[in-house]
């Protein structure tokens, strides 16, 4: 669109002003600056004089102060002597955990319930149809909710569901064996990363062959190969240097292992089947806008029907799904901050102890807010970036 | 070589013969629906036991087993739903704590609600003048008969619950997040810079933060933002939050559709000579809002589930008083799932209803496609 040229041979009459497109133009952008300018003087005034009235000091000095409070599920070392400051990485990280959790969990509940809604097996495709229009159709928070109260009425430590004496079930939570790395795991560790970076090396390697020569190697088995069995040789030929310290029944609780606290397992289960339900109606749409013509195809080439998903559909239809699975991870996030609900502390739900601890509601919310736009924006930059890998190269 | 030939063929028809049994009838179907390979068997095998486990447990549980009249939580045995408390509560799912004898008013406005929409989205209805009238005066109208004035009682706003609230917050947001979201989508086209950046900073940061942490602003934060004399009610102000933040995501749906419209459209406006509003009135926005439709109903059903987020904030929605009578000593422990399986029943019903309209919709506006 061209602007549209002043009267007058370029001079500018003043009288004529409103009837110049780009004149009205500079003086709407003007009235909006001020207002937007007035606005935020009117609310940055009230604040002060709110704030000096209230007795209340600003300024993000509390994040030092002691926070005298427990955080039973962590990531990092911490405890009620620990500062504000150090409660809000713990949260942060917490928020971040059942975030890539709920991410991965939701995108494998997609992709397979999106291609088992499309099968041509009559029963699971509807079975499918149905938990996914209620579950996408039922408010999150009230799944979360749901799922929190299944979590609490699960038996008592006493009568804990256990699987050989090494992971228990109850009220409480899952119990898991933690590990105790020893000298020499360090080694261990080191031979799973090396062997982590040979597959993917081998693997280029092969993809190049095969394009070059039509010869297929078995990638598959030599990564395997190198990831796991290297290391598992390595660990035994250095004696075992890893032990495991087994959750132990006492009378009341468990003591030691590892402990993931109901709450988490209820918002990660929560989170992954709703955006699960979403995940699975966008790969169901995906799949279908690649043309049967395809499939075909690869039918004619004699390739079998999960080569034809893996080879062929899938690639082509990653081109439609991901622009919205971007929004649904965000969307993911974003609802993770529900937790506050049923008291998994997240970022939002230690802020706002903080909050009611140090009155610093101006510094908390700003914080929080910050970090998720951070992650908002680190998100969608991930996701375009491998978008654009995958999009389609016009030649 | 063409004598041997003949040899091949016949020289009358065959008459038709039926298909083979094992593609035909129920056994054809079966066998092309349910068994059509070992992975389609192992996953018929699998639902149907999956069915098996599920389907008969539930019916027993919510029905059969289930106790319908009782007092207080103990009069239920521990198998089988407890429906008891349908009798008491169910008002206050729908109500909240809206004064009983002023029910009538939610229901007026309800049945109001019905012509008011109709009015809005059908064009071929009788009385169709007066009609847009009352379309447009129909919040006016429901916000007194809610409210109270004008000779009716006055309903304080924290009275206001259950499935009303939600009802009444997803309306107010549906209603006024449109317009804004458009806006919204113009502006962040704009060829003015500064109604642009405004635009986009605006629609960033709403959809880059929870919706939780901008109730957390409203209900927190506002107080101090605002002079101390000046008191906004608590609903007033959840209602803005709702519809700022669907807002948000409706500009982006809209952008969506105003950038699919082809650039020869906004060219046609102007040789027209119509102006900026007129052509997008007439020319742009109507199309693009046709090709947004599944996307804006999407918004609308977001926004009417995140209306049950007003339980964080202390108000009382249908999942409010769902949670307070699973705390209520008399119930406790005794109708977790009974009410919340009422709430998501409320929620589907209205949700899937909406989806299946905007298929529905899609269909019939697509002109285009045939």
């Amino acid at each position: 669109m061209t602007e549209r040229a002043p009267p007058g041979g370029g001079g500018f009459d003043i009288s004529r002003a409103w009837t110049d497109e780009r004149a009205r133009g500079v003086i709407f952008q003007i009235l909006i600056v001020l207002g937007v300018a007035g606005l935020a003087a009117f609310i940055v005034m009230n604040t002060i004089t709110n704030l000096r009235e209230a007795g209340l000091s600003s300024g993000y000095g509390f994040l030092f102060d002691t926070a005298n409070f427990d955080i039973n599920q962590r990531l990092l070392d911490y405890a009620s002597t620990s500062t504000y400051g150090q409660a809000f990485v713990v949260g942060a990280l917490n928020t971040v955990l059942v975030a890539v959790m709920g991410i991965i969990a939701a995108t494998v509940i997609g992709f397979v319930t999106g291609v088992l809604r499309l099968s041509n097996n009559f029963l699971i495709s509807r079975i499918v149809g149905v938990w996914v229009e209620f579950t996408r159709n039922v408010p999150v928070l009230l799944q979360i909710i749901f799922w929190w109260l299944i979590m609490l009425a699960l038996p008592r430590v006493k009568d804990s569901i256990s699987i050989g004496d090494a992971a228990f079930l109850n009220n409480r939570g899952i119990f898991l064996p933690s590990p105790i790395f020893e000298d020499g795991s360090a080694i261990v560790l080191a031979m799973i990363l090396v062997g982590v970076i040979g597959a993917v090396l081998v693997g280029r390697w092969a993809r190049k062959r095969q394009e070059a020569t039509g010869r297929t190697f078995p990638v598959g088995w030599v990564g395997l190969g190198l990831i796991v069995g290297i290391p598992v040789v390595i660990y035994f030929a250095l004696g075992q240097p890893l032990d495991f310290d087994i959750p132990e029944k006492k009378r009341f609780n468990l003591k030691g292992g590892f402990n993931i606290t109901p709450e988490l397992i209820a918002l990660w289960l929560a989170l992954s089947t709703y955006t699960g339900a979403f995940i699975s109606e966008i790969v169901r749409g995906g799949i279908l806008s690649v043309s049967k013509g395809q499939t075909e195809a690869a039918g004619a080439l004699g390739l079998r029907r999960g080569l034809t998903m893996r080879k062929i559909i899938l690639p082509q239809a990653l081109r439609v799904i991901i622009p919205p699975m971007t929004s649904q991870y965000l969307n993911l996030t974003k609802n993770s901050s529900l937790a506050v609900a049923i008291g998994y502390q997240d970022i939002v739900s230690i802020g706002d102890t903080i909050l009611n601890q140090s009155g610093q509601a101006l510094e908390v919310i700003s914080l929080y807010m910050a970090f998720y736009l951070v992650l908002s924006l680190l998100t969608s930059a991930f996701m375009n970036w491998y978008n654009k890998r995958i999009a389609l190269v016009e030649r | 070589m063409t004598k041997h030939a003949f040899h091949r063929s016949r020289a009358e028809m065959l008459s038709e013969r039926p298909p083979p049994i094992a593609s035909r009838g129920v056994i054809g179907w079966l066998r092309a629906n349910l068994f059509s390979n070992y992975l389609s068997a192992a996953l018929t095998v699998g639902s149907i036991a999956v069915i098996a486990l599920i389907v008969p447990g539930l019916i027993e549980w919510a029905f059969i087993d289930a106790t319908l009249t009782g007092e207080i939580g103990k009069d239920c045995p521990s198998e089988g739903a407890c429906w008891a408390w349908l009798d008491q509560r169910i008002t206050q799912f729908f109500y909240g704590f809206y004064p009983p004898d002023a029910y009538w008013r939610v229901n007026v406005c309800i049945a109001l609600l019905v012509p008011a929409l109709a009015y809005m989205l059908f064009d071929k209805l009788p009385y169709s003048r007066y009609g847009r009238w009352f379309s447009l005066a129909y919040p006016v109208i429901a916000a007194i008969l809610l409210v109270g004035g004008l000779g009716l009682e006055v309903v304080r706003t924290d009275q206001f619950g259950g499935f009303m609230l939600n009802l009444i917050a997803g309306l107010v947001g549906i209603v006024l997040s449109l317009p804004i979201g458009i806006l919204l989508a113009l502006g962040r086209r704009s060829r003015m810079p500064i109604v642009r950046m405004f635009s986009i900073g605006f629609i960033e940061f709403i959809r880059g933060v929870p919706l939780i942490t901008l109730l957390f602003v409203a209900i927190i934060l506002l107080p101090l933002f605002l002079p101390p004399q000046v008191t906004l009610d608590q609903l007033i102000r959840v209602m803005i939050i709702i519809t700022v933040f669907a807002s948000a995501y409706m500009a982006e749906v809209i952008r969506g559709g105003l950038q699919a419209i082809p650039q020869g459209q906004y060219e046609a406006g102007q040789a027209m000579g119509l102006g900026y509003w007129q052509s997008m009135r007439l020319i742009i926005l109507p199309q693009a809002l046709k090709i947004s439709i599944p996307g804006i109903v999407n918004t609308f059903i977001g926004l009417f589930k995140d209306t049950t987020l007003v339980i964080i904030i202390g108000l009382f929605d249908i999942l409010g008083q769902a949670r307070l009578l699973q705390t209520n000593p008399d119930w406790l422990g005794k109708v977790d799932y009974e009410t919340f399986l009422l709430a998501a029943l409320f929620f589907f019903v209205i949700c899937f209803s909406m989806s299946r309209y905007s298929l529905n919709l899609e269909k019939r506006l697509d002109t285009t496609r045939r």
